[in-house]
């Protein structure tokens, strides 16, 4: 009837109000239930919660480990473990700490549940291979747990060659679990990114993304393109220690150092692929909190994409003391500072979304504040080891390791935290108990730097990393930074406390506790099993704080009528932008 | 101000150190005052626009070009600076001069091995002349390990298959320590050495004193001698003399004892066999030790090898 107009591009569909309701009968908890309808799921929101409690798991192990490792550095000499137990200690607290929580932290366990929320879809554009990739991320952990049981390994995370391709133990297998895990991370990417190009809700332009799914998207295309290396250096490690293939190492011809291009090629961008979804958390928060547009949206958008990018091109700045020629050294340092911009941009536009906000020092906000503080000490030391000159005296040394804890706990476990704590009420239906949430916040901060902070003189000092025994005159700061690893560990004990007993007798969160006009928060707590009961519509961007709330809660009209009818009190045309009242 | 140096930097003992140490200062200071400027600004804007109500609405400001550029070209002007001083120091730091005097570097798990113009060696100790530039040459017998002097504030990869080179010039006489900076296994943290710097006069004595090398000093017993070369090779980093348990067997009460190997068979130690295990350590594997030592054929010679052996024989 009215073809011309359809063909335009201002075609108008009808929208109408959904407004969430605060404590749904059903929702995706209590439509399947018992296990088996949990181990089959291709829900979304059911699989982040699984990876969530599996990636929480391998924290404390991992963090255990790390207890004992710095235990044992409370004296000089020998402490109550046995040097070849403590190697496999800070080696498997790394592994684990890396592959099995930090790496799939946020993208896994927070990005699957939030992201299809966020895009107004009803789940990921694969949700079998979403479920699979789940599977693969228990064997490889299986086959890790396996490796540790039966011979255990002391090459520390990076697997050097040709330690790593002479050495006893099951590096093998251990380094087959890593394969496998890889593969579960590859497949969370090409999810994300399908999902994010082809499962958009009407009028969610890529102008309107939430920075969060822009956070995924840059870290998608990183596990995609950098994993795959990863699995082939891995693979090429174990046909040289099982067929005695010469790569790596240079009794069979091999060039060891080949082996560290390789490995950086894909733990380089590895670090982005954990800290660039932590920078989504915070754009979200900081506008939520702060009731502001965020400032910059393309800036901080198009940042995660230059750092997915340059992040390519800086893996050399961990070889600079390997032998590689002076040229390469250069090169990479340079690059490795040009990265170091766009990072300083998103801070930037983040301290400025601040201004003239509506701040509400919630425990999220504060979690992320934490995060400042430490990704900027992190991000600032950073650029310290990216001077050649500097990272001659300071490479490999305990200023090495304070750096990358503070960019990986102080950044990604405390933008991580805050994400937890943000979308708690989200996911669970409960609230925490918020005293304790600052509480527990304060305590993890004050002593991850008690900790940490030390490290950085003994590193300039000269203290090398993977030590275990030292020379006498570094003593008094490893007792300090094991007392505030003892103090970190009680902080992380407590938010497991106050989260796990929000589940039981916790007040009943409402639907949009904080307030927030990103899409996640107009929907039912709890969601409903297939998220929308009506297909949304978005007329404004995820931070238009200045609009009022009811133009966030739009679906489709549910009987389209000839364009006036009653429920509807707006109207949108097709490419979002113009926004009619009736 | 010394205070903070001493606190957060070794001594300086190379000529290069301080270039070093202006830049590490540079960096840090102007990353402490961005912090403390950033910082700031957060803590006044959490307290200036805290919230008061609930229905507070908030202006609208999406972007501020001029801001964006502002802030993306100043940090940019301040680390390519960083950039071109780190690489400037780097060159100085990777340029050898022309007159260096060359020193040939070992490293196997977990010993470091000097050899000299003369054909002297040495082993965790590194004599150099003062206020000369001193060229390493060093390869590694095993795995890749790291030759570190905090004092000089300079490091160096040493890989196996490869040389890798390393220059420096200690003005004065003295001691540095030497790390191990990559993981090479249950020793790594006792790969430890020590840069010692003399006069040229003294240097040139010593030098003379150990031309040839491996031959006992007058003054000490065979078993004597022993310990000393047990000392410097490194030995005890793995065999105590104490009986406590490390990576290898303990040498207290080993000569005469029953030895039982991880094929199931036994020996009684002696000279032969004690001989056996320094040049060809995998021929027997101690049961519950792992097969990790290296050979030392070809580094000690006859008379070193019988001194140890010696040596063992008291450790009663």
């Amino acid at each position: 009837m009215d073809t011309a107009e359809s063909s335009s591009t201002s075609k108008k569909i009808q929208v109408q109000r959904y407004k969430p309701d605060d404590n749904p009968e059903k929702h995706y908890l209590n439509e399947e239930t018992g296990l088996w309808s949990w181990l089959t799921t291709v829900d979304h929101k059911k699989i982040g919660i699984m990876f969530l409690g599996a990636i929480t798991f391998f924290f404390f192990v991992g963090g255990i480990m790390a207890l004992l490792v710095r235990t044992e550095l409370w004296t000089p000499a020998k402490t109550f473990i046995e040097a070849n137990t403590y190697n496999q200690l800070f080696t498997l607290h790394g592994a684990i700490m890396i592959f099995l929580f930090l790496v799939p932290s946020v993208p896994a366990a927070l990005g699957n549940f939030i992201l299809p929320l966020q895009l107004g879809a009803k789940d990921v554009a694969f949700p079998r291979l979403n479920l699979l990739s789940f599977y693969l991320y228990l064997t490889g952990a299986g086959i890790a747990i396996f490796s540790i049981l039966n011979g255990g390994i002391d090459t520390g995370w990076t697997f050097y060659t040709p330690y790593s391709s002479t050495t006893g133990g099951a590096v093998t297998t251990m380094v087959f679990g890593v394969f496998v895990i890889g593969f579960s991370s590859i497949l969370t990417g090409v999810n994300f990114i399908t999902t994010i190009h082809k499962m958009r809700a009407p009028g969610l332009t890529w102008d309107k993304l939430p920075l969060f799914c822009w956070g995924l998207y840059a870290t998608s295309i990183i596990q995609i393109l950098a994993t795959p290396v990863l699995a082939i250096t891995l693979a090429l490690v174990g046909m040289e220690r099982i067929l005695g293939i010469g790569i790596f190492d240079p009794a069979m011809g091999g060039d060891p150092v080949l082996f560290q291009h390789f490995f950086w090629f894909y733990s380089h961008p590895a670090v982005y692929i954990m800290i660039v979804p932590g920078f989504g958390v915070v754009s979200e928060i900081i506008t939520t909190f702060s009731r502001k547009h965020i400032f910059g949206y393309w800036a901080i958008a198009l940042s995660s994409l230059a750092i997915a990018f340059i992040g390519f091109l800086v893996w050399g700045h961990h070889m600079f003391v390997s032998g590689q020629a002076s040229l390469a050294s250069m090169v990479f340092s340079f690059l490795t500072f040009l990265v170091g911009i766009p990072t300083g941009i998103k801070m930037f536009n983040w301290t400025a979304t601040l201004y003239k906000g509506s701040i509400d020092l919630k425990s999220p906000l504060l979690y992320i504040f934490g995060f400042f503080f430490l990704f900027l000490v992190g991000g600032l030391t950073g650029i310290v080891l990216g001077s050649i000159a500097l990272d001659v005296h300071l490479h490999d040394t305990y200023y090495v390791v304070a750096h990358f804890h503070f960019v990986m706990v102080g950044g990604m476990v405390m933008a991580f935290l805050a994400g937890l704590h943000y979308w708690w009420p989200k996911i669970t239906g409960r609230m925490y108990n918020e005293t304790m949430a600052k509480i527990a916040c304060g305590i993890i901060f004050v002593g991850f730097n008690v900790t940490f902070l030390p490290q950085f003189v003994m590193g300039s000092q000269g203290m090398p990393r993977r030590y275990f025994n030292y020379i006498e005159q570094f003593q008094p700061f490893h007792q300090v930074s094991t007392i505030g690893s003892f103090i970190l560990g009680l902080g992380f004990l407590m938010v497991f406390y106050y989260l796990v007993k929000s589940l039981f007798g916790g007040q009943k969160a409402t639907a949009n506790p904080w307030g927030s006009r990103a899409m996640e928060w107009q929907i039912n707590t709890r969601p409903p099993l297939h998220n929308f009961h009506h297909i949304p519509v978005i007329i404004n961007g995820p931070y238009d704080y200045h609009k009022p709330m009811e133009e966030f809660q739009l679906g489709l009209a549910e009987s389209p009528t000839d364009g006036h009818g009653q429920e509807s009190d707006l109207e949108v045309t097709s490419d979002g932008k113009e926004i009619n009242a009736e | 101000m010394d205070a903070i140096k001493d606190f957060f930097l070794p001594p300086a003992k190379s000529t290069l150190a301080e270039q070093t140490d202006a830049l590490f200062w540079f960096v840090h200071g102007s990353s402490l005052i961005l912090t403390i400027g950033l910082i700031a600004v957060i803590v006044y804007f959490v307290y200036k626009y805290r919230r008061k109500s609930e229905d507070e609405v908030t202006p609208l400001i999406t972007h501020n070009n001029a801001l964006e550029v502002t802030w993306s070209v100043i940090p940019l002007v301040l680390v390519l600076i960083v950039f071109g001083w780190g690489y400037q120091v780097f060159m100085n730091q990777t340029v050898v001069p022309d007159d260096a005097y060359e020193v040939n570097v070992t490293a196997q798990k977990w010993i470091w091995q000097f050899q000299y113009e003369n054909g002297a060696q040495s082993t965790g100790k590194l004599h150099v002349p003062a206020d000369r530039p001193v060229k390493l040459i060093m390869s590694s017998k095993d795995v890749i390990h790291s030759f570190f002097v905090p004092d000089y504030r300079l490091k160096q990869d040493v890989v196996p298959g490869r040389y890798t080179e390393m220059w420096f010039n200690a003005p004065e006489p003295g001691e540095s320590i030497i790390f191990c900076t990559e993981y090479c296994g249950d020793g790594h943290s006792d790969m430890l050495g020590e840069v010692i710097v003399h006069e040229q006069e003294e240097f040139e004595n010593w030098l003379a004193e150990n031309a040839g090398g491996g031959s006992k000093p007058e003054d000490l017993a065979p078993e004597e001698w022993g310990e000393q070369l047990a000392q410097e090779w490194a030995c005890t980093t793995c065999h105590s003399t104490d009986g406590s348990q490390m990576t290898g067997p303990t040498w207290q009460g080993k000569f005469g004892s029953e030895q039982n190997f991880e094929d199931g068979s036994t020996v009684t130690v002696d000279e032969n066999y004690l001989r056996e295990s320094i040049l060809e350590p995998n021929a027997k594997i101690v049961e519950g030790y792992p097969a990790v030592m290296n050979t030392y054929q070809g580094q000690l010679n006859d008379e070193q090898i019988n001194a140890i052996i010696e040596y063992i024989k008291t450790l009663k």
